[in-house]
């Protein structure tokens, strides 16, 4: 690490199990360029090698230093240190919405059992791959995501209602948007968004957007989008007779 | 032992929020997050509360040419046994269109509901909440059709905002003119940036492309795109859509008591 210009930052960490632990300060010297990440691995060098935290390229891609950090989720490698005030406490804790394991470590192991009943691209057996930039733009956007889960973490469905029992979250609803609106996708998720995913159960207040370290507008361009499909398919009785009478929609 | 639909993991190994030692309290924010729902629930309140004064009032909505927003179409002539105020016949038509919007949804449910108040503050938990899965607000899947019904609206206050241009056989141009042009202009960006209009022009396709599956010009991808851009600022649409129509009225009823302030400039 450089020389440190003579300012610390005192960071409170979580240090413990679900069920028991605390919040321990330290005094970490802050240098131009600093984030967060790289102020536990100031702790874990200098202070307390045991403390636990997951974490891999440094870069915002891996999506593994997912943490609360001021009670803001965020990833601990885009928190730049030179973000707070001199003199402030910054808190450091593992996301809320799953399990912790230890310290800053949580358990996100649900996210692929969901993933997991996600009817998968299904293209035509006979599809031409010829594919123009403008089908394929709206995918392409969601394929940005790390699953770093921050988006899971902060969706009050699963964090406060803890409906992780029939709420798939926004993770999820970005999966099912990058294959529904595949040019080359044939099947049709629909019910299963409707009836499995419950997708009625966001409110649409936008946090997982807020969070989103890559800059997916995951809001305005997968979920409502999505709402509105499921409209067609079930709520618009005027729609579905027009196309009816005049033909459309693609999916069995 | 019961399993749901979603994984197949069953109940008993769901795994739960943390709760205390790492979590005290509703959130562990340090900012001032209270200040932005606060703030909606203020504006939003009152201007529900001029709007709802302004609908009873039923007078000095209209003067020479210029007719309020809240009383356009002018309906009085057509339903004379209607007992209240015609603007209670016109209002529910906005008012649908914007509670079943998905920005002022967001607003409002982080406002008024505090579903949640702001991102990571936790007022209400417990598994009771279902969202917009069911009723009431099941309804705002409706939202399609109140864009159906506030799209003629809106194309009537164009029409009352053009035909201050000319009357009394020559034409005429005023600030109070220009701010009903402005009012149709910031309620057009809102209303054809809406999601619902986004999802119906192009949205709904998977494939623009097909089925002739060549690259040339599509006319539901340039509507998309032209939405699109509209809908990319929607938040700001819909507040000063909000504004503007409100200070409309106010300066269209001003106007019936001094009609001087219409400041004619030909």
């Amino acid at each position: 690490m450089p020389e440190s210009n003579g300012r610390q930052a005192t960071l409170k960490v979580y240090r413990g199990t679900k069920d028991k632990g605390e919040f321990q300060s330290y005094k970490v010297p802050v240098e131009a360029g600093m984030v967060v990440l790289d102020a536990i691995h100031y702790i874990q060098q200098n202070f307390d090698p045991e403390l636990a935290v997951r974490w891999n390229c440094k870069a915002a891609k891996c999506g593994s230093c997912s943490a609360e950090v001021n009670g803001m989720p965020s990833l601990m490698c885009k928190s730049r240190m030179d973000s707070f005030k001199d003199g402030e406490d910054i808190c450091v804790q593992p996301i809320k919405t799953f399990p912790i394991i230890k310290d800053l470590v949580t358990d996100v192991s649900w996210n692929y059992e969901v993933n997991k009943k996600i009817k998968a691209f299904s293209p035509s057996p006979d599809a031409d791959w010829t594919i123009y930039q403008e089908d394929i733009e709206r995918v392409q956007e969601f394929r940005k995501c790390i699953e770093c889960f921050l988006c899971q973490n902060v969706c009050h469905v699963l964090r406060d209602h803890e409906r992780k029992d029939n709420f798939m979250g926004p993770r999820f609803m970005v999966r099912v948007a990058g294959l529904e609106m595949h040019p080359l996708d044939e099947a049709n998720r629909m019910k299963y968004l409707k009836d499995e995913g419950h997708i009625g159960y966001c409110n649409i207040t936008k946090c997982c957007t807020e969070v989103c370290p890559e800059d997916i507008h995951i809001t305005d361009n997968a979920i409502i989008p999505l709402k509105e499909r499921v409209v067609d398919e079930f709520y618009d009785p005027l729609g579905k007779f027009i196309r009816g009478v005049l033909g459309g929609g693609k999916k069995k | 032992m019961t399993q749901s639909q979603l994984t197949d993991l069953p109940e008993s190994k769901l795994p739960q929020s943390n709760a205390v030692p790492a979590y005290e309290g509703p959130t562990s924010r340090k900012d001032n997050w209270w200040v932005e729902p606060f703030l909606i629930a203020f504006v939003f309140t009152a201007f529900g509360i001029y709007a709802t004064g302004r609908a009873i009032e039923n007078n000095l909505y209209e003067v020479g040419p210029y007719l309020s927003p809240f009383y356009s179409p002018n309906l009085k002539e057509f339903v004379p046994w209607w007992p209240l105020s015609p603007a209670f016949l016109i209002l529910w038509i906005p008012l649908s269109f914007r509670a079943t919007c998905y920005y002022y949804r967001k607003a409002y449910y982080r406002s008024y509901f505090m579903h949640p108040p702001a991102c990571t503050v936790g007022m209400f938990k417990g598994k009771g909440y279902t969202g917009e899965q069911s009723f009431p607000f099941v309804l705002q899947n409706l939202h399609r059709y109140a864009f159906y019904v506030a799209t003629p609206v809106l194309l009537i206050l164009w029409w009352d905002a053009i035909k201050t241009l000319y009357y009394d056989g020559s034409f005429h141009m005023s600030v109070l003119t220009l701010v009903m042009i402005a009012n149709c202009i910031l309620l057009s960006g809102y209303t054809f940036g809406c999601h619902a209009c986004r999802h119906i022009v192009g949205g709904k396709e998977d494939c623009f492309s097909c089925p002739s599956n060549e690259s040339k010009v599509k006319p539901a991808f340039q509507a998309w795109q032209l939405v699109t851009k509209f809908n990319e600022r929607h938040q700001q649409w819909a507040w000063t859509s909000l504004f503007s129509v409100a200070l409309t009225d106010l300066y269209i009823r001003y106007t019936c008591v001094d009609p001087n302030i219409a400041f004619q400039l030909f």
